[in-house]
């Protein structure tokens, strides 16, 4: 057995293959996909047409793996061991896997023709282009995806309907009481909801032209964009051509190793009818796809159907559902005012749980769905009220706690006490929990701590204390020199760890000089000598170009600078020009020419804001719909020698096209016809991430402010050298905590904040300027104490391509 | 003993270093928060550049200790071995304050 075909490339296609390879199969694997690329993440599809790309939502090809795109298979020859494609070549396999997944249900009402589906980029595409010349769409289905296709529409600035056939939204996840709650969630946002109201048919102008949708008693809905959102029909045509058994209403039929009735074919994902059922959800899917691969691997895995609970954020409203949805007796905690329904499912002798519905709060999701067939472990009315109560309930070892993995408490506290998993990444590699919705990782850190495991957050011998934390005793306790600071609150005299932070720290809240009286012994020889060291104990030097921006004058300084010193000169990846090969004592001459000719220090060397990058944007190309560098400059004005744990880069992009890669910064900007998009915590780096997108559309101000607080928030609550970007995954409830906190001030301190930020604008100064109007700082600059005018002999260069690099002198 | 005047002790900050050349031989002079003085070579062992004088001075269980600012290896101010590598050790000088001017021997 050595050539497997997979037929299909979705999100099951993507696991099997992936655990094949992880499980080290050496045979040939060919996926076939009629789809143009590879597998997709269709769980954040919607983000498509917020600035999310079609690659970064495409998941990698594992190695070694063939891939055919853009390819149909019309046929199985069961006879010969072949597939048969479009255009008439055979496939030959060992093994067959069908992961085809499924259609999405068109109702065959007049008109449907004109309708779209909401399933593949393809469609977002096509929804995209029709919403051009609309004012209104509709979505029909009212369940998890088409309230998904209603936010698109929303977010394409259309006027948005919902028609749902039940009496409620999202029937398969909430009741009546919980749909309610959810209806005037969604209406608060401006869109329309029918509920209990069928199609009648499309309707269309003279031309073709879609102008609505007729419900069965005759009135109409306007709209010129109309979505089936209304169920998937699974798609089971070949194996059906090929005599494989499949189900009465569909679904190719398999058994509990995901065989189908020929043993040398699989089926997984949404094509597959497995115990009687059909799941269209990736956790359930995903699962059918590991335990395919590990039977064809000599692996014993099954499966034995799933959990069907979801947890989810559907246009901002939590909505959740696990276990069963009626029970015997029932405990409902219900405001109308917050928007929040809450109800508990439980037997007859009020000891077991049973299920839960959740809208508006899913706290209790993450809590209590490992409880589901267990006794209750403590009263309902305790249980629903957010909060403590039900935060430290101790879970049997049984309990399902990673519902995407199938992990149980009992797995992790064996992760934790048996192969040391000592943090939540810790746990996340050795059982897979956490590592799907993340919904599960609230639970992994009670887990941990109920163990006892003792995380140390201790920044270095000297201090017991985090970063954050020494932020806060500085802040609190007014305290302003490190001594004080370590005589209080540490122990022995600092390291190259700890210095350097509080350093930071008392420059992010006083934004004294880095080099004023005992501050100058914390700072690593960067910030000590406001250069940046090379591998040869000489300094670089970097002027700020804020914005990429700069006049032919400036330019010609740079130049006659690097020319009069001897400097090697460099592009910056950061729109700047970056001056090596300095030595010490020549910094002050450097800098004195560099300042009278109007530049300022460029913090290069500093944990502090960088550069803001930007492309050329509206002023001069043909499509940029904002003034980018207009925005980058006041940005890298307005931040300029902010320290911060961690450098902070920064772009703005005139346009979606994104030239200014704003998307890999700690904080990026993109235009938008209407004002900015922001997005936060990108990096480039050895761990490249893009960023995520914390808001739309905002007008200048608002941008500003919310940037503000961003930085701020971060530089009080990150660790030591954690970038924005591992930041923001380390926050407890991730992107929406951070937009909780900053853009509705849930914690009360944006005020604080904002001060904060007043008070680093109002007392910058360029640290150059500073050093050079101030003899006793300027006296460190030399390379000898008992010799300030003798250069250091060790220092010597080489030529490479009409320029100077570090040659060895030992 | 030849011994070579560097700068006055004044002029030393506590927790900072100085560089001096004396002959050919650059030396680390270091003045710690206590007021002591320490002298070891300037050359890292590891990258072989002349930067230690500029590293951040700390302690280390109590011991008094320079970081180098390249690679951030920490070295024994008292004895120039490297603490976080026991193999590597820098040369350690003597150095005195002799009527208020700093003073090291090569």
């Amino acid at each position: 057995m050595n050539r497997i075909v997979v037929v299909g490339y979705g999100p099951a296609a993507h696991r099997f293959v992936e655990t094949l390879a992880d499980k080290g199969f050496d045979g040939r694997i060919t996926v076939i996909g009629e789809e143009p690329r590879p597998a997709y993440d269709r769980v954040a599809l919607t983000s498509y047409l917020s600035g999310t790309t079609a690659e970064d939502l495409t998941y990698p090809v594992p190695g070694g793996v063939v891939t055919r795109l853009n390819t149909r298979v019309t046929g199985i020859d069961r006879q010969a061991g072949h597939v048969v494609t479009e255009d008439g070549g055979a496939e030959p396999y060992d093994v067959l896997v069908l992961a085809t997944g499924s259609a999405p249900f068109v109702p065959p009402v007049p008109g449907a023709e004109h309708a779209f589906v909401y399933r593949t980029i393809e469609d977002l595409d096509a929804i995209r282009v029709a919403a051009k010349d609309a004012a209104e769409g509709v979505v029909i289905g009212g369940g998890l995806l088409g309230l998904e296709a209603a936010d698109a529409l929303r977010a394409l600035g259309l006027k948005a309907h919902i028609v749902e056939m039940s009496p409620w939204l999202m029937p398969r996840q909430v009741d009546e009481g919980g749909g309610s709650v959810l209806k005037s969630h969604i209406e608060e946002l401006g869109l329309s909801v029918h509920a209990g109201a069928g199609v009648q048919d499309i309707v269309t102008d003279g031309e073709g032209r879609v102008t609505g949708l007729r419900k069965p008693d005759g009135t109409l809905v306007d709209a010129q964009v109309v979505v089936f959102s209304a169920g998937i029909r699974p798609r089971d045509e070949l194996a059906r051509s090929a005599g494989l058994a499949v189900g009465e209403r569909g679904g190719i039929v398999v058994d509990s190793a995901m065989r189908t009735s020929d043993p040398s074919i699989y089926a997984v994902g949404e094509c597959a009818l497995a115990g009687g059922m059909v799941y269209g959800l990736v956790g359930p899917c995903t699962t059918m796809a590991e335990v395919a691969a590990e039977q064809i691997m000599g692996g014993q895995a099954v499966f034995e159907g799933a959990d069907l609970s979801t947890k989810l954020k559907l246009l901002g409203v939590e909505v959740a559902q696990f276990g069963a949805m009626d029970g015997a007796l029932d405990v409902t905690y219900m405001d109308p005012v917050a928007g929040v329904y809450k109800k508990l499912f439980i037997s007859d002798d009020a000891q077991t749980l049973l299920g839960g519905i959740c809208v508006g709060d899913a706290s209790p999701y993450t809590t209590l769905r490992p409880f589901v067939g267990k006794p209750l472990p403590a009263a309902p009315s305790d249980l629903l009220f957010t909060g403590s109560g039900a935060a430290s309930l101790d879970l049997p070892d049984d309990a399902q706690v990673c519902s995407c993995n199938n992990v149980c408490a009992g797995d992790i506290r064996t992760a934790i006490a048996g192969s040391g998993a000592a943090d939540v990444a810790g746990i996340k590699a050795c059982t897979r929990a956490g590592t799907t919705c993340g919904s599960c990782v609230p639970m992994l850190k009670q887990l941990l701590e109920k163990s006892g495991v003792e995380v140390s957050k201790s920044l270095c011998e000297h201090f017991t204390y985090s970063r954050a934390e020494l932020f806060d005793i500085v802040r609190v306790r007014k305290i302003s020199t490190f001594s004080q600071l370590i005589t209080e609150h540490g122990q022995g005299r600092g390291c190259d760890i700890c210095k350097p932070a509080v350093a930071s720290i008392l420059a992010s809240l006083h934004n004294g000089h880095v080099l004023e009286g005992e501050r100058a012994a914390l700072q690593d020889t960067n910030d000590a000598f406001l250069a940046n060291i090379q591998k040869n104990g000489t300094y670089s030097v970097v002027p700020r170009i804020p914005g990429g921006e700069i006049t032919p004058d400036k330019l010609i300084v740079i130049g006659e600078v690097a020319r009069d010193f001897g400097l090697y000169t460099k592009i910056t990846g950061g729109q700047r020009i970056d001056l090596f090969g300095a030595r010490v004592e020549q910094l002050p001459e450097i800098w004195r020419r560099l300042v009278d000719a109007g530049f300022e220090s460029g913090h290069a060397y500093g944990k502090a804001l960088r550069t803001v990058k930007s492309c050329v944007g509206s002023t001069w190309c043909r499509y940029g719909v904002q003034d980018s560098v207009g925005m980058a400059i006041a940005l890298e004005l307005r931040y300029r020698g902010l320290r911060s744990p961690h450098k902070l880069k920064s772009a703005v992009s005139g346009c979606a096209r994104e030239c200014a890669e704003a998307r890999s910064k700690d904080f990026g900007i993109i235009a938008t016809e209407q004002g900015w998009n922001l997005y936060v915590g990108g990096n480039g780096g050895f761990k490249p991430r893009h960023a995520d997108l914390l808001a739309k559309d905002l007008g200048t101000d608002e941008l500003i402010r919310t940037i503000d607080r961003f930085l701020m928030f971060y530089i009080r609550t990150a660790d030591r050298l954690q970038r924005t970007a591992a930041w923001i995954e380390s926050l407890d409830g991730g992107l929406d905590y951070l937009r909780e906190v900053i853009m509705e001030d849930s914690l009360g301190l944006c005020a604080d904040l904002d001060a904060q930020m007043e008070h680093h604008i109002a007392t910058y100064a360029d640290e150059w300027q500073a050093t050079l109007d101030d003899p006793d700082k300027l006296s460190r600059f030399v390379s000898f104490v008992n010799a300030p005018g003798v250069p250091d002999p060790s220092i010597v260069f080489g030529s490479e391509r009409g320029q100077i690099r570090p040659a060895v002198a030992r | 003993m030849t011994w070579t005047p560097v700068c006055d002790y004044d002029a030393m900050l506590p927790e900072r270093g100085v560089c001096a050349l004396v002959g050919n031989v650059q030396v680390a002079v270091f003045r710690t928060y206590d007021g002591a003085l320490h002298a070891l070579a300037n050359r890292d062992p590891f990258s072989g550049a002349y930067v230690l004088s500029r590293g951040i001075v700390g302690t280390r269980k109590g011991e008094p200790t320079v970081a180098s600012p390249l690679h951030k290896q920490v070295f024994s101010l008292v004895s120039g071995r490297c603490l976080d590598e026991d193999a590597v050790t820098v040369p350690v000088y003597p150095v005195r304050v002799a009527g208020g001017c700093v003073e090291v021997s090569v």
